[in-house]
């Protein structure tokens, strides 16, 4: 078997770019089993090496509190990797060992990576690695990973040491402390408790830590030992209190603390004192200043946005011209029927339609990656976090809701996987389920086409009051979801603040390409699917015969009372000026009849006997059944629902862009009213995600329950709200 | 030398943490972050809205919300 080594590091730490310096291209990116945590493997092949390498979530210690320190654990214990190389920064010794004599502690076999070395030259702090090496008992190997810089003698040594075994570190955690771990270490060696998980020592001092995963594990084992174990802790920790006001982690933390202060003493020489400002802090006295800062990060948010969606406007034209020629030569190359009808509407527009979200996803990682690897990102949510902390969220929430739509016009999809950032579950999860509430690029024909029926003269006013709607509607909704279902205090704002640096190139490259990809490929297929389902619930039933046969002698009587060289000229004129005046005539006449059809076809649907049945209920919020068949289409996609519109009123196939004549049938129409209008933008902004949006929800959260929520909730919330707009209006005279 | 909670230390201002009275979670990540009793913090500014905080410990920036600082007793300098 091939040699594993994993490496471990804290965040901003340059352990991905390192990574990707050993690995290359050569790299492999999944999910944990049950998590949304990436998992990303390589393979390091030089010099006759072929090693298997495991880079894992950037944490600052191994207590499974985040789910990237679970992840973390879960594999160092299980997998059990033959090394594991600790990307230190050089810059931040002190912080950065925390983590690697966790690691040492549990027995395994670590080499540190004394990563940055150049920044931590420049910033006059000097590092004796030999020394170092020397007091920790394991390889110490400079590098700067931007330039691959040590990494080749970094391998060497890992391999090496990976051939020795390594007994694990023992600190002295006080008097007290050390007489509990050892009373228990001789109680769990003695019956091999969990002695498959880790040594006995750690096994015990995790008791001490309160560790909820490994002291479940061990009750389940053996419940008398485990309580026997819990009341040593008990004992313990009653002491402290009482002696020192303390507990156990605390007094563990401040020991390995102290231990690091101790190992650092006489390796660190500074030239400069701790306090000393560098460039990056002056950076932040414009960046964060309480005046300026707000204003440049408006900037930097219209600025996303333009790059996410106006540079990305180029690639999406193309796509949708390649699918628009698909399926121009498919209706051209096939038969009619079912089968050309399926290709087209199910699969063609299905395939493009998750792969037109796919310039839009690439634009948005590669904008995001560029802010987060830069370090501006954690400058955002510092800045904002007060705003959000009020709704349950955190400063970090801010992209996905600007990208979803924030600022009118944004898109759902990419700000779903936009939450990505945050690292708080609870946040994070609130955010993903309200950001679909924003007003996306494909609402807005929805909006347009109502505004322009109903509320002309106030153009601008009306579709200012639509963005507040949605952002107060996301927010409020968020607070109640952080004070219901996903109620729980909020995760500790302790966060770091790095040192500003500019991007590799290389790094935003493959972090870009590796998210699309996983979009592509893992929503791809399961959005295919869905939208042959929602072809098949516009298609099925087909009219019964009887009145398709019907359709068809009415246009043969039609053509049967036109001369036959009127005829000939249609047929022939392809859209050429037609020279006589019948032929006009002829054309409306036929076209009439077929929009009667489809409008008939459309009725006698499953998607039309779903809009009709839910007339009596749809009635409260003002929506006749024909509003209800173009809702049920907007599930596909929003900008569906005026094309269904468009259907449905006989109007023929009505593109999104251009819809003034049925908004003039709107207004002429008795079932609609402004209010009735008012209504539906509001249903709109807040019903069911579009499906490529709830597949990402179901993804991003981890379990297609949450993808149901959303549907089921948004809908009803959806229903709730324009009934209730619907009802006061009339109660009101409007 | 006085003891004040790191919520009312003001910009620029140095000490050095004697006391962190938080438990659980926050305690945890508290002290992940070597923030315990020894360590030298100085303030480097509030976010516009006065909240949350930078610190400068050991060489790098930290951030907490005010209602985390209170957990935090400092003895300023």
């Amino acid at each position: 078997m091939e040699a594993t080594i994993a490496l471990a590091g804290n965040p901003n730490s340059g352990k991905t770019t390192l990574f990707n310096t050993l690995t290359g291209a050569r790299q492999h990116v999944g999910n944990y089993p049950g998590v949304t945590v990436e998992k990303k493997q390589g393979t390091y092949s030089r010099g006759g090496l072929d090693i298997k390498i495991v880079d894992l979530p950037g944490t600052y210690s191994l207590n499974p509190y985040s789910m990237e320190e679970e992840v973390a654990r879960d594999f160092l214990l299980n997998d059990q990797p033959a090394m594991v190389i600790d990307i230190v920064d050089a810059s931040n010794l002190q912080r950065n060992l925390y983590l690697a004599i966790q690691l040492m502690e549990m027995g395994l076999n670590v080499c540190l990576a004394l990563n940055m070395i150049d920044i931590a030259r420049t910033r006059g702090i000097e590092i004796d690695t030999e020394k170092l090496s020397r007091l920790l008992g394991v390889p110490v190997v400079p590098t700067i990973a931007r330039t691959g810089e040590g990494s080749k003698m970094l391998i060497e040594a890992a391999s090496k040491a990976s051939q020795y075994d390594r007994s694990p570190l023992t600190i002295s955690y006080g008097d007290d402390l050390d007489q509990a771990l050892d009373e228990m270490e001789d109680l769990i060696s003695g019956k091999d408790f969990l002695g498959d998980i880790c040594h006995p020592r750690w096994i015990a001092l995790k008791y001490l830590e309160k560790d909820g995963k490994i002291i479940s594990q061990g009750r389940e084992r053996d419940p008398e030992l485990s309580a026997e174990l819990g009341e040593i802790t008990r004992r313990v920790a009653d002491h402290l209190e009482k002696t020192m006001n303390t507990y156990p982690e605390a007094v563990i933390a401040d020991h390995r603390h102290g231990y690091i202060r101790s190992i650092i003493k006489g390796v660190i020489t500074r030239h400069h004192g701790e306090d000393r400002f560098f460039l990056s802090d002056r950076i932040d006295m414009v960046l964060t200043n309480r005046f300026v800062g707000p204003l440049i990060m408006i900037g930097v948010i219209m600025g996303l946005y333009k790059f996410t969606f106006t540079y990305s406007e180029l690639p999406v034209n193309w796509l949708e011209s390649l699918f628009g020629w698909l399926s121009s030569s498919a209706d051209a190359a096939l038969p009619d029927g079912l089968v050309k009808s399926l290709i087209i509407s199910g699969v063609i527009d299905g395939v493009g339609g998750v792969l037109g979200f796919v310039p839009l996803i690439m634009f948005m990682f590669l904008g995001i990656s560029l802010l987060e690897d830069s370090g501006y990102l954690a400058r955002m949510a510092y800045m904002l976090d007060r705003v959000f902390r009020y709704f349950g969220l955190h400063g970090s929430s801010v992209m996905a809701f600007i990208v979803s739509g924030g600022i009118a016009g944004g898109c759902a999809v990419p700000g779903v996987m936009a939450t990505r950032v945050l690292k708080s579950p609870k946040e994070r999860l609130a955010t993903l389920l309200t950001a679909p509430f924003m007003n996306c690029g494909a609402k807005l024909p929805v909006f347009a086409l109502l505004v322009a029926a109903f509320f002309s003269e106030n153009e601008a006013m009306v579709m200012l009051a639509i963005t507040l709607i949605a952002w107060c509607g996301a927010l409020i909704v968020a607070k109640i979801l952080r004070l219901t279902i996903i109620r729980g205090e909020s995760t500790p704002f302790v966060m770091e603040l790095p040192p500003y640096h500019l991007p590799t190139f290389r790094g935003l490259f493959i972090h870009t390409w590796e998210r699309t990809w996983e979009y592509i490929k893992k929503a791809g297929t399961v959005i295919l699917g869905i939208s042959i389902v929602l072809w098949a619930m516009m298609t099925f039933p087909a009219l019964p015969e009887s009145q398709q046969t019907e359709y068809e002698r009415q246009r043969q009587g039609l053509l049967a009372s036109t001369p036959s060289e009127t005829i000939h000229e249609v047929e022939t004129a392809q859209g050429r000026t037609l020279p006589t005046e019948e032929s006009p005539a002829l054309q409306t006449g036929i076209e009439a009849i077929d929009r009667a059809e489809n409008e008939a076809r459309v009725r006698y649907s499953l998607a039309g006997r779903i809009g009709v049945a839910l007339e009596t209920i749809s009635s409260l919020a003002g929506f006749d059944w024909r509003t209800n068949i173009a809702l049920v289409g907007g599930l596909a996609a929003k900008e569906v629902v005026v094309s269904t519109l468009g259907t449905v009123y006989s109007l023929g196939e009505t593109d999104p862009e251009e819809s003034s004549s049925l908004a003039e049938t709107l207004r002429e129409s008795p079932h609609w009213s402004p209010l009735a209008a008012w209504s539906l933008i509001i249903f709109t902004i807040f019903y069911a995600p579009c499906i490529v949006a709830v597949v990402c929800i179901a993804r991003e959260a981890g379990s297609w329950k949450w993808g149901a929520f959303s549907v089921v909730f948004n809908t009803s919330l959806a229903f709730g709200l324009s009934a209730i707009v619907f009802q006061t209006g009339r109660l009101l005279g409007f | 030398m006085a003891l004040v909670c790191l919520r009312h230390m003001k910009k620029n201002q140095r000490g050095e943490i004697v006391n962190i009275k938080a438990d659980g979670e926050l305690g945890r990540r508290i002290r992940d972050m070597g923030l315990v009793p020894g360590t030298k913090v100085m303030i480097m500014g509030r976010a516009p809205l006065f909240d949350p905080v930078a610190l400068r410990v050991m060489g790098f920036t930290l951030t907490l919300r005010n209602n985390e600082a209170d957990y935090i007793e400092v003895e300023v300098k």
